[in-house]
């Protein structure tokens, strides 16, 4: 394999070259429209606060200053609970995510399962049509109790669908005479299900437990939707807060024309979105090798 | 004697599949309680809703919610918004994805590869919060970066937060931006299950690159296209809430571009507290999305079943 790139290289013939320009140079302004905003509010984010009400946000790195991050991380209990907020309900609810997606697509796979095109069609019908919002929230809210309780953090984001869909794809690559010899050494659904299936699943693990590691993550709408007290909010929803109350704060103070409170707040929003975002972002490395693997995509019936 | 033996069949199922059955109870019991018992709350669109009564006790007051909807006149506006904007996402988004993925699959460099397409998934990553943030920082009127670059050129800055027309060219472009990486992917999938003997084949018949990507590629790639698309047009009429309540916030003078039903229908519920007509414009959202999806996914079953959904 490894010699025969290496002479599809020399001999690449006009076409691919051709093929090959147009790709590399697509892509890469594709990929640098990508990361630019990333690298431009890490930049403001190390820039001093002077200078961001001065010159506004920079193209270019003109100073290394850490004050942001330091006033960021200078009332740290908030912070720090909207960390430990997020960091549990991502661990707790990605697990149980994970493993329902896959205990239930392990079964829709099945083609011993009289039932799967039933099951299948009575869960993706959820995907067609919904009661909408309203009836979700007034339901959530008045007879589940999601009011301030982290359930109404976990529970929303618990089971998707498409996630399920994936898994039943996946699983159905799955030679079906590993189920079949581990039933006739008398082994039950569940054991091979444990013990054989998800061992051999590892791209698909690594993908939906990604998806939803990002759910949680990311999620601000549902602590948005019912969460008031502060001490449970998630850390995108206090980044939201915190990006609204600066605002709020610097329009009282451009319109009343007093001058801006002392506190950074640009630079601080800035550092706050880098803070945020950070941890998520370094796991992807860990994945990726499984991703294009993980990632079929098949039909909902069958 | 028929029914007899149905249910005979019926009891020698459950004990021969107890186990997979239990396996798929909890997800089962999920759906039907976030997903099956909220859609008979729809009832709400038609009641009066008082607080002493909940869903279901609340008096009936008939198309009365459904009335004061259109007569609010925002509905057809909301509506064409999300239309529109969704269209655009589809269309355009299976072009970049596409073309993303097939692009990405011809490059040879593996480096080159593996960098942009780890690159190009990075926004995936970020909530619309953060996205929010980072369109805060370029486009803000007095110390964005986009105006700073206007300035250094010589241009007028721009005040992006007070020009209502250009938000359906940025809302498309951050929509574009942040799916892609994500989107691509699906199709790369699709690409690598694909049989590889058809491209040698085809060289040795004396395709070039460029014919290989045109017939066997692109031709290929449409059931995954379809499922992608048809899964889209399943939620033509909803829009993409975070997108569009994170980056125009509530400015009033954007809303008649950026306003979709779902950003409506949140604003009726939560900053009004007007649950019965919420609850309407949800069930209008509900029901012309079921029909859109219905009637596709029925005609594309009749040119050819194999790229229908169910």
């Amino acid at each position: 394999m490894a010699s025969s790139v290496v002479v599809n290289k020399k001999h690449m013939s006009k076409d691919e070259l051709a093929v090959n320009i147009v790709g590399c140079t697509l892509v890469g302004i594709f990929a640098l429209v990508c990361v630019i905003p990333f690298y431009l509010i890490i930049v403001a984010s190390f820039t001093s606060e002077s200078s961001l009400i001065r010159n506004g946000y920079p193209l270019f790195p003109t100073s290394f200053d850490i004050q942001s991050y330091l006033l960021c991380l200078k009332n740290p209990v908030s912070i720090l609970m909207a960390y430990g907020t997020t960091i549990g309900v991502t661990v707790v609810g990605t697990i149980l995510a994970v493993l329902l997606a896959t205990m239930t697509g392990y079964v829709l796979s099945r083609q011993d399962f009289p039932w799967r095109n039933k099951f299948s069609f009575f869960f993706f019908f959820t995907t067609l049509f919904n009661g909408g919002l309203v009836p979700w929230y007034m339901l959530c809210v008045r007879y589940l109790g999601f009011k301030n309780s982290y359930m109404g953090i976990i529970l929303p984001l618990l089971f998707s669908v498409w996630n399920m869909i994936i898994a039943k794809s996946f699983m159905l690559g799955i030679p079906a005479a590993i189920t079949e010899s581990a039933k006739i050494d008398g082994a039950n659904d569940m054991v091979i299900f444990v013990r054989l299936i998800l061992p051999l699943c590892k791209p698909l693990l690594a993908t939906l437990g990604l998806f939803s590691a990002l759910a949680y993550w990311n999620d601000w709408y549902n602590c948005m939707l019912y969460i008031t007290n502060e001490n449970m909010f998630t850390l995108q929803y206090y980044l939201q807060r915190m990006i609204g109350s600066a605002e709020a704060m610097r329009i009282v103070a451009e319109k009343s024309g007093m001058a801006l409170p002392s506190i950074p707040l640009e630079g601080m929003k800035m550092a706050m979105t880098v803070i945020a975002t950070g941890p998520i972002v370094l796991l992807y490395p860990f994945v990726q090798k499984y991703f294009v693997k993980g990632l079929t995509i098949g039909a909902v019936k069958g | 004697m028929q029914q007899v033996a149905k249910k005979n069949s019926f009891f020698k199922t459950v004990k021969k599949h107890w186990m997979l059955l239990l396996m798929l109870l909890p997800a089962t019991l999920y759906v039907i309680i976030f997903s099956y018992i909220p859609m008979t709350g729809i009832v709400l669109a038609f009641k009066n809703y008082q607080y002493a009564g909940g869903i279901y006790n609340s008096p009936w007051n008939g198309l009365a919610n459904f009335k004061a909807l259109l007569i609010s006149g925002k509905l057809g506006m909301v509506t064409r918004n999300t239309l529109l904007y969704n269209i655009a996402f589809i269309a355009l988004g299976v072009v970049f994805e596409m073309g993303g993925a097939i692009l990405l699959n011809e490059i040879v460099s593996r480096k080159f590869k593996k960098i942009s397409q780890s690159l190009m998934f990075l926004p995936y990553f970020i909530s619309w919060v953060v996205a929010g943030a980072i369109m805060y920082n370029i486009f803000n009127y007095e110390k964005g970066v986009f105006n700073h670059i206007l300035t250094m050129l010589g241009a007028q800055p721009f005040d992006l937060y007070n020009t209502a027309k250009a938000w359906p060219i940025v809302l498309i472009f951050l929509k574009l931006w942040k799916s892609t990486g994500y989107g691509s992917v699906v199709y790369l999938a699709a690409i690598t299950g694909m049989d590889q003997e058809m491209f040698e084949a085809a060289s040795i018949d004396g395709a070039n690159a460029w014919q290989k990507i045109r017939y066997i590629t692109i031709p290929s790639l449409i059931p995954t296209m379809m499922v992608m698309v048809l899964l889209a047009i399943g939620n033509i009429f909803r829009g993409d809430f975070g997108l569009f309540y994170q980056t125009v916030k509530s400015s009033a003078i954007l809303t008649p571009v950026t306003d979709v039903i779902d950003t409506y229908v949140f604003r009726l519920l939560i900053t009004d507290g007007n649950i019965g007509v919420s609850a309407a414009a949800g069930l209008y959202q509900s029901v012309l999305c079921f029909i859109t999806i219905m009637v596709c996914n029925g005609l594309v079953k009749k040119v050819n079943p194999d790229y229908a959904l169910y």
